[in-house]
C-alpha cells in the first residue's frame, strides 16, 4: 500500500465532511436535508473550529445553496455543498446553469428517494433525474470509494478540458450513516494531490483592466448552441480525463479507479450491471455461485456522467444476457433510467446479448443476497434456453 | 472471502444501542479488523424499540444488506421482549443470546424457550454503581468483549478512554466509570 494511510472507522458522511475540510474549499454554501444533514453539521463545526479557513453559508434552500456555489464559483473560488433527494430537486434549475456555465464546484450527494410518498431512504431517483443537468456523476460502492472520489472530484472538475461540476453519490443510510474501515490520506497527500484552483483570467483580466463582464447572458439563436455543444465537447473530454486522474490517485494512494469495475467479467455468460452499495453484496453472490460453477460476473458503474458508452460495450460485449440492476423506476411502463443506456451501448455488436431489467431497492426496501442469486438464476435460465420471458422484473416488492 | 461476524443489538431510544454499535465497530477497527455499524433508522422516540448492527471481519466487508441472520443478539432492555422477538433469525442451536437483566441465564432459556447459548448480566445495575446512571450500553460492549472474543478487554479500555476523552475531557469521573462498567460486566457476565 502507498501513501500514509490511515486506518479509521467513518460513515460517508463523515468520510465527505472530513475530505471537505482537507479540500478546505473557498465557499460551502448549504442547507441541511436527511440523510445529507451530517455532511454539512460535521463541517460547521470544522469552520467554527477554524480547522478550514472556508466560507461557510447557511442559506435559507438548497436553490440558494446551489445559487451561492455558482455565485462563489463564477468568482474564482472553489465551492462545494451537500444535499440529498428533495434538495436535489429544489436545486434543479440551478444544476444546469452550473454546468452550462462550466462551473467546477464539487456536490456531495447521498441517494434518497423522491416523495411521495414521503421517504428517506435510499434509492437513485435523485440524481438519476439530474442525468442530463451536465453535471458529472460518480457513484460510490463503500465509505471509502465515497472518500476517494470525492477528492478526485475536484481534480476532474477543476482539470482545464472539463471545467463542469461534479455530484459524487453515496447511498442514504445504507453508507451515509455506516460506520466502516477505510483509509484517509494525509491533509499534506491532499492539499498536493488537488493543488490550487485555477485562476479565472477573463475575471482578472477584467478587474485590472477596469472592463466589466457579464456572465450567463442572454444567449438566443445566433450562440446558444454553440455553446450548449462546448458543454458537451467538456463532458466527452472529462472521458479522457476521468481514468487519467483515476489512475494517477492509484499510483499515489494504492486505490485505483476507472469508469467502472469488472468483477469475474471476463470469463461469464451472463453479468449483472449495477451502481452503489448493492455492487458489493453482488460480489458476494457472485463468488458464491462461481463456488457452484456458474459463470456470472459483475460490473459496477462508477461514472454514470459521462456515460463510458464504447467501454460498457466492450465490457459486456461477450455475455450471453445482461441484467441491469435500477435502483429507480423510470415511471415509464418499460423500464429504469440505467437499462436504456446499457441497451444504446449494446445495439450496435454483432453478436448482442440479451437484456432485461431489474428494479429494486426503492424507498430504502433492502436488498438481500438470495434476491441477487435469484436475479442471477434468471439470467442463466435465459441463456440456456436462449428465450426471455419478460422485460422488466421488480424485485423484493409485494405485488 | 472469510466469516463475517454479524451482531444486532436491542434497545429502546436513549439507551445507547447505535453509540454501542459504534463504540464496538471502533474499537474493533483499532485491531485492525474490518467492520460495519449501522443503526435501523425509524420513528426514533426515547423508549421506543430500536436496533442497531454490527459486521466484524479480518478481510474488507463487501455485503450491504440488512443483517437477518445475526450470530449474536444483545439486549440492551430485557422487556424488549415482550414486544420484539429478540431471537429472530438467531440460529436456534449456535446462536449467541446476551441479556441484561439481574436474572440467570437458565431463567432467561426457560422464559423466552430459546435453546441456543444465553449469557446474561445485571448491566443496568453496574452502570447505576459505576457511572451514576442506567446507560447500559458500556457494560454490555464489556460483557460482549469476553462472550466473542473478537477484540480484547485491554484494547476495549484503550479505545473507549481515547473516545471518551474527546467527549468528556473535564469530566474524568465519567470517563472512570465507565471503564469500571465495562471492566465489572466483562468479569460478571454469566453463561450456558
Amino acid at each position: 500500500m502507498k501513501g500514509t494511510g490511515r486506518r479509521v472507522a467513518k460513515t460517508a458522511n463523515e468520510a465527505f465532511a472530513e475530505a471537505m475540510r482537507q479540500i478546505d474549499p473557498d465557499v460551502v454554501a448549504a442547507y441541511p436535508i436527511t440523510p445529507a444533514t451530517e455532511i454539512v453539521q460535521i463541517f460547521s463545526q470544522f469552520v467554527a473550529d477554524g480547522l478550514v479557513k472556508t466560507e461557510f453559508v447557511a442559506v435559507e434552500s438548497e436553490h440558494s445553496a446551489m445559487s451561492a456555489c455558482i455565485g462563489a464559483s463564477i468568482s474564482g473560488a472553489r465551492a462545494m455543498t451537500g444535499t440529498s433527494s428533495q434538495g436535489l430537486a429544489l436545486m434543479w434549475e440551478m444544476l444546469y446553469i452550473a454546468a452550462a456555465l462550466r462551473l467546477p464546484i464539487i456536490m456531495a450527494v447521498v441517494n434518497r428517494a423522491l416523495s411521495a410518498p414521503i421517504n428517506i431512504h435510499c434509492d437513485h431517483s435523485d440524481t438519476l433525474g439530474a442525468r442530463d443537468s451536465g453535471w458529472i456523476q460518480i457513484y460510490s460502492e463503500n465509505v471509502q470509494e465515497t472518500y476517494d472520489n470525492v477528492i478526485q472530484a475536484v481534480r476532474i472538475a477543476e482539470h482545464p478540458d472539463v471545467r463542469l461540476p461534479v455530484m459524487v453519490t453515496t447511498d442514504g443510510f445504507i453508507l451515509s450513516h455506516c460506520l466502516e474501515t477505510i483509509e484517509m490520506l494525509t491533509d499534506e497527500e491532499v492539499k498536493e494531490f488537488i493543488g490550487e484552483p485555477p485562476v479565472r483570467e477573463n475575471l482578472l483580466k477584467s478587474l485590472e483592466e477596469n472592463k466589466p463582464i457579464t456572465i450567463g447572458a442572454l444567449d438566443l439563436q445566433d450562440y446558444y448552441f454553440e455553446h450548449k455543444r462546448q458543454e458537451a465537447e467538456a463532458m466527452k473530454n472529462a472521458l479522457k480525463v476521468i481514468p487519467e486522474i483515476g489512475k494517477e490517485f492509484g499510483e499515489k494512494f494504492g486505490r485505483s479507479y476507472g469508469f467502472f469495475e469488472e468483477y469475474k467479467l471476463e470469463d461469464a455468460t451472463v453479468g449483472i450491471v449495477v451502481m452503489g452499495s448493492t455492487a458489493g453484496t453482488g460480489k458476494d453472490v457472485v463468488d458464491e455461485l462461481r463456488k457452484e460453477g456458474k459463470k456470472v460476473g459483475l460490473l459496477k458503474i462508477r461514472v454514470f456522467r459521462p456515460f463510458p458508452f464504447e467501454e460498457i460495450s466492450k465490457a459486456l460485449s461477450h455475455l450471453q444476457v445482461v441484467g441491469v440492476m435500477d435502483r429507480a423506476d423510470g415511471v415509464n411502463s418499460y423500464s429504469g433510467p440505467v437499462f436504456p443506456e446499457i441497451c444504446a451501448c449494446l445495439y450496435d455488436l454483432e453478436k448482442r446479448p440479451k437484456i432485461v431489467d431489474f428494479i429494486y431497492g426503492l424507498g430504502g426496501r433492502d436488498i438481500r443476497k438470495e434476491d441477487i442469486a435469484g436475479i442471477f438464476d434468471g439470467l442463466l435460465k435465459i441463456a440456456e434456453t436462449g428465450k426471455k420471458e419478460f422485460n422488466l422484473k421488480y424485485i423484493g416488492v409485494r405485488e | 472471502m472469510d466469516t463475517v461476524f454479524e451482531i444486532r443489538w436491542h434497545g429502546r431510544g436513549g439507551q445507547g444501542a447505535k453509540t454501542a454499535a459504534l463504540l464496538f465497530g471502533d474499537a474493533a477497527v483499532s485491531t485492525g479488523k474490518y467492520i460495519q455499524a449501522f443503526p435501523e433508522y425509524g420513528p426514533e422516540r426515547m423508549g421506543a424499540p430500536v436496533q442497531s448492527f454490527n459486521r466484524i471481519s479480518s478481510s474488507p466487508i463487501r455485503i450491504h444488506s440488512a443483517i437477518e441472520n445475526p450470530d449474536v443478539v444483545v439486549v440492551l432492555d430485557f422487556t424488549l421482549a415482550e414486544q420484539v422477538d429478540i431471537t429472530k433469525g438467531l440460529d436456534p442451536e449456535k446462536g449467541i443470546l446476551l441479556v441484561n437483566t439481574p436474572l440467570t441465564p437458565e431463567e432467561v432459556k426457560k422464559k423466552l424457550g430459546f435453546k441456543g447459548k444465553v449469557y446474561t448480566v445485571a448491566a443496568s445495575k453496574i452502570a447505576i454503581e459505576t457511572i451514576g446512571r442506567n446507560i447500559p450500553n458500556t457494560p454490555m460492549i464489556g460483557a460482549l468483549t469476553k462472550v466473542t472474543g473478537i477484540i480484547k478487554l485491554d484494547e476495549l479500555i484503550e479505545d473507549t478512554r481515547k473516545k471518551l476523552e474527546v467527549k468528556f475531557r473535564n469530566r474524568p469521573e465519567v470517563i472512570e466509570g465507565n471503564i469500571e462498567a465495562i471492566k465489572k460486566a466483562y468479569n460478571e457476565v454469566k453463561g450456558e
